[in-house]
């Protein structure tokens, strides 16, 4: 009896929002009197990040500080119409309607800014610290406080914006099948180290390695929250996972976490992820969507690694000890395949 | 049916209120004193995510009597931070972004100040332990272990 | 633990960018690590009423009769919710895109379908006394035989799961018991194979299990309007979903959302908002319905389980000319998104690789089980694990190293794919160079030498192959599943207009450029898409195929002019029953 250690791996891409498109999201930007801005938004942050991403995206286009902006959402009074946080189309799909908003919203502020200045908007740059200035002539300039202030109490402008991305609905060809679906596609691949026990089948994930390309990490740290715990849920899919263990049977299903299993925190395993960056032609600054992508891999890496380590395929998920059993069982025996680097 | 009624320490302020005898610390909580940070989660003791300190000591608020906690002190995720200044595991969970959704995250803080409470120095597998009862669902796990580490001055044992 | 590998793909990106691309804390960090974040169910009301509904113990059964007289004098209930109050009680999710026909009661009628559907909602002073009142709901049911396998579910003379759709499937375009994908001849293909492999893979329904359970909490607010306070996924998708069941003007319902407990796609669904929202409504009070863990997990609605059937034939360099993926999607009882997955998964055919000639047959089957829902990955996870382990078998077969053999299939940028539109900003070759050099996972000079950017598109790379279709499986025609080739299509068919696909301004990693012209004079609304204008890299004109190296590219039909037979709009195809 022994544990037997193996590699697998796997790549995949993933279709960035709803495959058919007909599913619009809209932004509303405002500023105060201070020259600090509001994005209104009926977007749901269910912890991918929503709030965060669209508030940098919005500071980058307006070209200010990203402290003076705050994304509210959602209220359906004040926030407009978006179809909601699934198919990986939140960055998307909104980060491209706060993009069109904050640039609508920049112009008036760069016309108002010009208005004070006594130049033409054309010629205004922003640096992206809260000021204003004439391209190439750094001392004529003016804060966004004053311009927006000047805006409010001399200029009577509404220094606001609205945006709305959508990619319309496309139609399926019943007998092909043709349409026009994603227009943006994300990129991994996985490699899974694991060990498993030819007495107990028990197969244990000793590290991930993996390559994602995601358009722009618009915010690596949050890129990393989501590869990280997309990894840990991949895990749990392919070995824990099941409210119907002896599916299609529907019985004996698990009513809470004592029976529903899940990796704990002892069970995690080291993981080491890069991010490659190919702007999306479409994406808000090129950016795709890592969010629900990141289980996808490790699924078929694990079961890939179980069969180098023991020679064992399991096709049905989830790999349960019994399941890599019977398989070595079968076989006569652990039939290791041949090791891949490492 | 009758109330009872029951008084205790709320993070530092006396709170008291009437409730069923039968009622647990946890709906006592969110539903009769407005206290929101411990979260619903499972009724049942399995998820972590009601947690809070009864005179220091991590318990499950959904498993516990309201009644069980006259004249104790709880304290819950609301009252870690001293006035404006966070509590350096609140400052470490920021700085290793050690939450996503964010739900788990008061009872997560609670199970940790419990532990570095009673040891200072925890090792990896000792913050493990130590959060082994509370579920989350979003961030696999490692950037809290890191967030715990790195607040017991042990960013060392941080991995990967 | 994370690295950006800046030095792939540099000169496509402008990296000078002042906040993006920076690891900027969250927003809603301090909210989350000091308790303040608010939840749905962090929101005090006077008066809040509890609603817990009273579900069915069978997996199929005919309700003959409900009693609720005892429930309702039972201490503390304030009302019994049945479906006769229920105003519009049939509904598909989406409807609200005239997607599928309604097919799901709020509340059973006469039926139900799956253990664990709700049949009366019971609402009381407290969760206590909801629960306690909720044990004296006498149903008395007549069970009737189930069926919990996909395929079973198919054959016929099966027990009708779900009488909108009496076959026990999805139906697609008013035509099909499935969703076809046909590109080249996969049959003349696998007769020329080297090899041909048939593989079959089963995937488990997963339970989301969010740490917060699914609930909400509605209540009467000024100007005879409700608040509702939700942890929906799509704050409008529920607010629309709940005025379509409850019969009432959008603008009287009035949600706040957007702080969400995890979902993972178990929010999407509303389950409990048109039911609190109604008891709120009926009873002039909160009203708060949260599903418990149990409920949560046994009836929160699942990832559903998938099958699928892969077939390939690979020649013996390792190249694979044919793929066929037959699959079934369990919706459970009711349609919910299955039937959107399904073309999802259509569309994701047949992965990340170029081959000329892939088929695939997507069912979606009902079962007597808790519907099925979206979920991370939704319609891609399956196809995915399946995918991925045939290609690790695959290799194996022509012995050949797994990170080569994806090389050598793999899409790239120019590759016709099979639904008919030109690959573009692929990328996958490089991130298996990436993974593979990261994990000390040796791969060949050659192997590390190929790229996305290049060698794709070439000759029939690039090209729509002629293509057998076929009229299998036409709906209540279970005898035409294994019907012959119809028709042949001509070489560079294309029957589905393009859609616009709209494009940023600006340099080629889409950055904005500062407008010259501000935006809000009303001779330039932003209201519409949000520029029309094409950019440099404009990759698709508008109402033509785009160009194929190398191939005399078909005809278009003109702007204006009918399709061929069968190209029909999405929404016209599967939705006449407009709001």
């Amino acid at each position: 009896m022994a544990r037997h250690k193996g590699r697998g791996m796997a790549a995949i891409n993933y279709p960035i929002g709803m495959n058919l498109g007909g599913d619009p999201s809209q932004a509303l930007i405002h500023s105060n009197p201070d020259g600090k801005f509001t994005v209104a938004l009926s977007a749901i942050d269910l912890g991918q990040g929503m709030k965060q991403v669209t508030r940098q995206v919005a500071a980058e286009t307006l070209g200010v500080p990203v402290e003076d902006v705050y994304v509210d959402t959602a209220d359906s009074d004040t926030g407009p119409h978006d179809m909601g946080s699934f198919a990986s189309r939140g960055t998307h799909r909104m980060g491209n309607a706060v993009i069109a908003a904050a640039r609508e919203a920049r112009g008036v502020l760069l016309e108002a800014a010009a208005e004070e200045l006594e130049v033409n908007a054309a010629d205004l740059v922003t640096d992206g610290r809260g000021n204003i200035h004439v391209r190439g002539a750094p001392s004529r300039s003016i804060t966004v406080r004053a311009t927006a202030q000047a805006a409010q109490f001399r200029q009577g402008k509404t220094i606001a914006g609205r945006g709305i991305f959508l990619i319309p609905l496309s139609a399926v060809d019943p007998e092909t099948g043709e349409m026009n679906p994603n227009t943006a596609f994300a990129h991994a691949c996985l490699v899974a180290d694991v060990e498993v026990d030819d007495e107990t089948g028990e197969v244990t994930v000793l590290g991930m390695t993996s390559a994602y390309e995601l358009g722009r990490a618009l915010n690596p740290r949050m890129v990393e929250q989501q590869l990280v715990g997309g990894a840990w849920m991949g895990q749990s899919h392919v070995l824990f996972e099941t409210p119907e263990p002896y599916y299609p049977n529907p019985d004996h299903g698990p009513r809470d976490f004592n029976e529903y299993l899940m990796p704990g925190p002892g069970d995690i395993a080291p993981y080491s992820a890069s991010v490659l960056e190919r702007p999306a032609p479409d994406g808000p600054f090129g950016g795709k969507g890592p969010g629900e992508m990141c289980a996808n891999p490790v699924l078929p890496a694990v079961a890939n690694a179980v069969f180098n380590a023991v020679g064992v395929r399991v096709d049905e998920l989830p790999i349960t000890p019994e399941k890599v059993l019977r398989g070595i069982r079968a076989n006569g025996g652990a039939r290791p395949q041949a090791r891949r680097g490492g | 049916m009758a109330k009872v009624p029951v008084q205790f320490r709320l993070n530092g302020s006396d709170r008291a209120a009437f409730i069923d005898a039968a009622d647990n610390l946890l709906m006592t909580l969110r539903r009769g004193l407005n206290e929101f940070a411990p979260k619903y989660g499972c009724g049942q003791g399995t998820c972590g995510v009601c947690t809070v300190l009864i005179d220091g000591e991590p318990q499950l608020s959904c498993l516990t009597l309201a009644v069980a906690c006259e004249g104790r002190h709880v304290e819950t995720a609301s009252g870690m931070a001293e006035g404006p200044n966070l509590h350096p595991l609140q400052v470490a969970f920021m700085d290793n972004f050690a939450a996503q959704c964010g739900f788990c995250t008061p009872g997560m803080l609670m199970a940790a100040r419990a532990l570095l409470d009673r040891n200072p120095k925890p090792s990896r597998e000792e913050v493990i332990e130590a959060i082994a009862g509370n579920i989350c669902r979003c961030t696999g796990y490692e950037p809290i272990i890191n967030a715990i580490l790195a607040a017991a001055g042990a960013g060392d044992q941080k991995r990967a | 633990m994370l690295e950006i590998r800046k030095d792939y793909f540099a000169n496509e990106r402008d990296d000078n960018l002042n906040v993006i691309g920076k690891g900027i804390q969250r927003q809603d960090m301090p909210g989350h690590v000091t308790g303040r974040s608010r939840y749905f169910d962090d929101h005090a009301f006077e008066g809040l009423l509890h609603l817990k509904v009273v579900r069915s113990p069978h997996h199929h059964a005919r309700i003959r009769s409900v009693d609720v007289g005892e429930a309702e004098r039972a201490p503390g209930v304030k009302r019994i919710l049945r479906a006769a109050d229920v105003p519009v009680n049939k509904n598909t999710l989406l409807s609200l895109i005239n997607f599928g026909k309604d097919d799901e009661p709020t509340l059973a009628v006469d039926k139900v379908h799956y253990k664990g559907e709700p049949v009366v909602a019971v609402i009381a002073e407290s969760e206590a006394a909801a629960m306690a009142a909720r044990k004296l709901v006498r149903i008395d049911y007549e069970v009737l035989p189930a069926v919990f396998d996909v395929e079973e579910a198919l054959k016929p003379g099966a027990p009708i799961v779900n009488e909108t759709y009496p076959n026990n499937y999805f139906e697609y375009h008013e035509k099909f018991d499935h969703q076809k994908l046909r590109f080249g001849d996969t049959e003349k293909a696998f007769a020329a194979a080297d090899l041909v492999i048939e593989e079959r893979y089963q995937t488990s329904p997963i339970e989301h299990a969010p740490t917060e359970t699914n609930g909400s909490i509605a209540a009467p607010e000024q100007d005879n309007r409700f608040v509702v306070h939700s942890c929906a996924q799509g704050l409008f998708f529920s607010l629309g979903t709940s005025a379509k069941i409850l019969n009432i003007e959008s603008n009287r319902l009035h949600f706040i959302g957007g702080t969400v407990g995890g979902g993972f796609g178990g929010k999407v669904d509303s389950l409990t908002e048109p039911l609190a929202i109604l008891g709120a409504m009926l009873t002039g009070r909160p009203v708060r319905y949260v599903l418990d863990r149990e409920e949560e997990m046994l009836y929160g609605s699942p990832r559903g389980a998938e099958r699928v059937y892969v077939k390939d034939g690979v020649m013996r360099d390792g190249r694979i000319i044919a793929r066929h993926v037959r699959s079934y999607f369990d919706a459970g009882a009711y349609t919910r998104l299955s039937s959107y997955a399904a073309i999802k998964c259509t569309a994701h055919l047949p992965g990340p690789y170029w081959i000329p000639n892939v088929s695939s047959d997507i069912y979606v089957s009902y079962t007597n089980r808790c519907p099925s829902t979206a979920m991370r990955g939704f319609g891609i996870t399956a196809a995915d694990f399946a995918l991925e382990v045939q290609m690790d078998k695959l290799a194996h077969a022509v012995n050949m190293d797994p990170m080569e053999f994806r090389i050598l299939n793999a899409y790239r940028d120019g590759d016709m794919k099979a639904h008919r539109r030109v690959a573009k900003n692929t990328a996958l070759i490089e991130c298996v160079q990436v993974a593979a050099e990261k994990a000390r996972w040796p791969i060949s000079e050659s192997a590390r030498r190929q790229s996305s950017l290049e060698g794709g598109g070439q000759r029939e790379r690039g090209q729509i192959p002629a293509t057998p279709i076929d009229q299998r499986g036409q709906i209540g025609r279970p005898e035409t599943r294994s019907g012959p080739v119809t028709q042949t299509l001509p070489a560079g068919t294309m029957r589905i207009p393009l859609t616009k696909q709209p494009e940023l301004e600006g340099s080629r990693d889409a950055r904005p450029v500062a407008p010259n012209v501000p935006r809000y004079e009303p001779a330039r609304p932003m209201t519409q898409p949000v520029v029309q204008a094409p950019a440099p890299l404009a990759p698709m004109p508008s109402a033509a195929p785009p160009p194929q190296p190398g191939v005399e590219p078909p005809a278009p039909p003109a702007p204006g002019v009918q399709p061929q037979h069968g190209a029909m709009r999405f929404s016209s195809v599967f939705g006449t029953r407009r709001r």
